[in-house]
């Protein structure tokens, strides 16, 4: 097996902004391997956020190591972590933060912009991106702005983005979390179509029933990993999606009668 | 990231906010034009003012002749007939620092010319009259030193006269009876309007002195003799030197004449400028200040909101360098657009107010250049320093920021 692309030892975040240094994360270990599907759990105040986002290279830790893809992160400056960011890393946020007023199409293109070690045209960038947006269905909705879209294309929108530079890690920070459990359904159909081709995936949520979809749960509690087990009975967002529409017709037909 | 990219983003993140930019580019384009605008009119009026006081003629120095005395009863000033030519050619000849210097005799008479008559005033003065009077001629020629010497029958005429008389025709080569004599017309006079007093200036029909004393009025003596000095600050110089010439020349006999300057006015002119000058620059540095900060408060406002948007794109792989130049560029480019928008303004409310309103107005180089510095350079530090303390937020900071 290749070397683990996420490699974490005994790493600890205090905030030292209030009054008293708040303990956030109290020595985790972790590796991550390519392929990996990963949900991080836990109640708030758990942590999982906050490694979550020394895992993004958005913080960085108070003590111990942490090798993404082989690299010190404690060892680059904040523009080789912005590359890093760029080249390595995919991001899902729980308020989408995609750019308003900004087409889906621009929005998934962004991040190639910034892109710094590849030499790509315009029209590269856009055939890429236009590739990305028909990974997650939304090929058709290219030329919408944000506001234009649901909650759940929008966060589509934004895992486009994620992909586009073909990152080593996609992160995902409770990327249902403003979504209807239709909607998160949907949303979770296309990470598990995403890790299938072998995108390594680790996302922070706090429902049961979404980390059902990962392969791995990570249980943090006080900042530390309290479980760390194999997914049993994982849930297919394809067959739960049909039981869905399954129930959804039966209501209708149901209606239906009663009114006939 | 290369610049051609960054200028995209830019372009993009201004045009997707078309109103915002519209807002941004607007505080710009009034701080420039209410400064261009009202300094012009200010400058205008300046101007204006100094023309008027400049058309009375600047350093001038008159001397005129004493009073006169019979049984008695005491004339005014001028009512002696003391002054001669040859005081005239005296300190023309001997008193240094003169630009110019022309005596004047002043008389009414009928003129006949074209079939029409006229009364109009008929003065005496020399070939430096129109410059003294600061008059220039609108065509044609003033006459010479020569044809004074040779008491030519030649004359200048002014624009009122010339429309009695010539009304339409062209005055220049024509020749007009004085007394019966005919007198060769050689230009005519640009229109000056009223005198201080009142009267048309322009109803006048300049001749040589000589000729007016030896064959109009046959008078011996003359109304007035009016100097220019080369400076304003040799007006007193000129003074005393002519009084001690005039004073020689009487051989002891009390002094029977009155040198003058314009003091007064000269001193009036300076205050004047100064109130003008401080007033525009008032004017100006408060609309500078009024523009100034709605830049400011525009720019301000429009980059906080962003902070959101800068988080973003450093969370993405942004270099805060990217986002400053992306800011920078965005700003330059509001400046430069809203700068040019706002010198047109500038110009076009101008020329609206000399139109609707009949103010001169006049746009000096100075108001373009401090407007468009000013307001740039407000712009561009208010579109610069809050992105560059977004983009040294940590990420995570300037994504949570609403």
């Amino acid at each position: 097996m290749s070397s683990p692309v996420v490699q974490i030892r005994d790493i600890h975040k205090i905030y030292e902004s209030g009054e008293v240094p708040v303990h956030a994360v109290r020595g985790v270990s972790l590796e991550i391997q390519r392929g990996e599907f990963i949900a991080l759990m836990g109640a708030s105040g758990s942590g999982k956020s906050t490694l979550m986002n020394m895992l993004g290279c958005l913080d960085r830790q108070t003590r111990g190591t942490y090798l993404l893809d082989g690299i010190d992160i404690d060892k680059l400056d904040r523009n080789e972590l912005a590359d890093l960011r760029n080249q390595k890393l995919g991001f899902v946020f729980q308020g989408f933060n995609l750019l308003a007023r900004t087409t889906a199409l621009e929005n998934v293109e962004l991040p190639m912009l910034y892109g710094r070690h590849r030499r790509v045209t315009a029209s590269q960038i856009r055939e890429r991106a236009m590739y990305c947006l028909e990974i997650v269905g939304l090929a058709n909705r290219a030329d919408h702005m944000p506001n234009q879209l649901s909650g759940g294309q929008q966060q589509r929108v934004a895992i486009a983005r994620g992909l586009v530079n073909e990152p080593q890690v996609l992160l995902a920070d409770e990327p249902t979390g403003n979504l209807d459990s239709k909607t998160s359904v949907e949303v979770m159909g296309v990470f598990q179509k995403l890790n299938d081709q072998g995108i390594t995936i680790v996302m922070v949520t706090h429902e049961l029933d979404i980390a059902h979809y990962c392969k791995r749960n990570l249980i943090l509690r006080d900042g530390v990993v309290v479980r760390d087990e194999a997914v049993q009975n994982r849930s297919i967002a394809a067959h739960e999606m049909a039981k869905l529409k399954e129930a959804e017709t039966a209501a209708k037909l149901l209606a239906g009668a009663t009114a006939a | 990231m290369r610049f051609t990219t960054t200028f995209l983003v830019a372009l993009r993140a201004l045009r997707r906010n078309t109103m915002r930019s519209i807002l941004t580019a607007l505080g710009i384009i009034i701080g420039i034009g209410a400064v261009i605008t009202t300094v012009a009119m200010g400058t205008g009026a300046k101007v204006q003012v100094e023309a008027q006081i400049a058309s009375l003629g600047q350093n001038l120095i008159t001397v005129m002749p004493g009073s006169s005395s019979s049984g008695g009863m005491r004339g005014g000033f001028g009512s002696s007939a003391t002054l001669t030519p040859e005081d005239y050619e005296a300190i023309a000849a001997e008193v240094p620092n003169i630009d110019g210097i022309s005596p004047e005799i002043r008389d009414r008479n009928q003129i006949l010319a074209n079939g029409l008559n006229w009364n109009t005033n008929v003065n005496g003065v020399g070939p430096d009259y129109p410059y003294v009077r600061n008059w220039p001629m609108a065509a044609g020629a003033m006459f010479t030193d020569q044809e004074v010497k040779s008491l030519a029958k030649v004359c200048v005429i002014g624009k009122t006269v010339a429309d009695q008389v010539f009304p339409n025709e062209d005055p220049i080569g024509q020749t007009l009876r004085i007394r019966n004599l005919p007198f060769r017309i050689l230009g005519v006079l640009t229109p000056k309007g009223f005198s201080v007093f009142g009267s048309d200036e322009d109803d006048v029909v300049l001749i040589p002195y000589t000729s007016h004393m030896r064959r109009v009025s046959r008078r011996t003596s003359i109304s007035m003799i009016r100097i220019q000095a080369s400076d304003a600050d040799k007006i007193a110089e000129v003074k005393l030197s002519t009084e001690d010439l005039l004073t020689q020349r009487r051989r002891g006999r009390e002094p029977d004449f009155t040198v003058r300057t314009q003091e007064e006015l000269s001193t009036t002119f300076t205050a004047t400028a100064r109130t003008m000058t401080v007033l525009l620059g008032g004017i100006a540095l408060v609309s500078l200040i009024v523009g100034g900060i709605g830049v400011m408060n525009i720019m301000l406002v429009s980059v906080t909101e962003r902070t959101r948007e800068i988080g973003i794109r450093i969370a993405i792989g942004a270099h805060g360098n990217d986002v400053l130049l992306q800011f920078l560029i965005e700003a330059i480019l509001l400046s430069v657009l809203g700068g040019g928008l706002g010198i047109l303004c500038g110009y076009g409310a101008s020329e609206i107010v000399t139109y609707y309103f009949g103010l001169p107005t006049l746009v000096p180089m100075w108001s373009v250049l401090l407007a468009v510095g000013v307001s740039t350079v407000i712009g561009i530090f208010f579109g610069f320093f809050p992105a560059y303390k977004a983009a040294q937020l940590d990420p995570i900071d300037a994504l949570r920021h609403e």
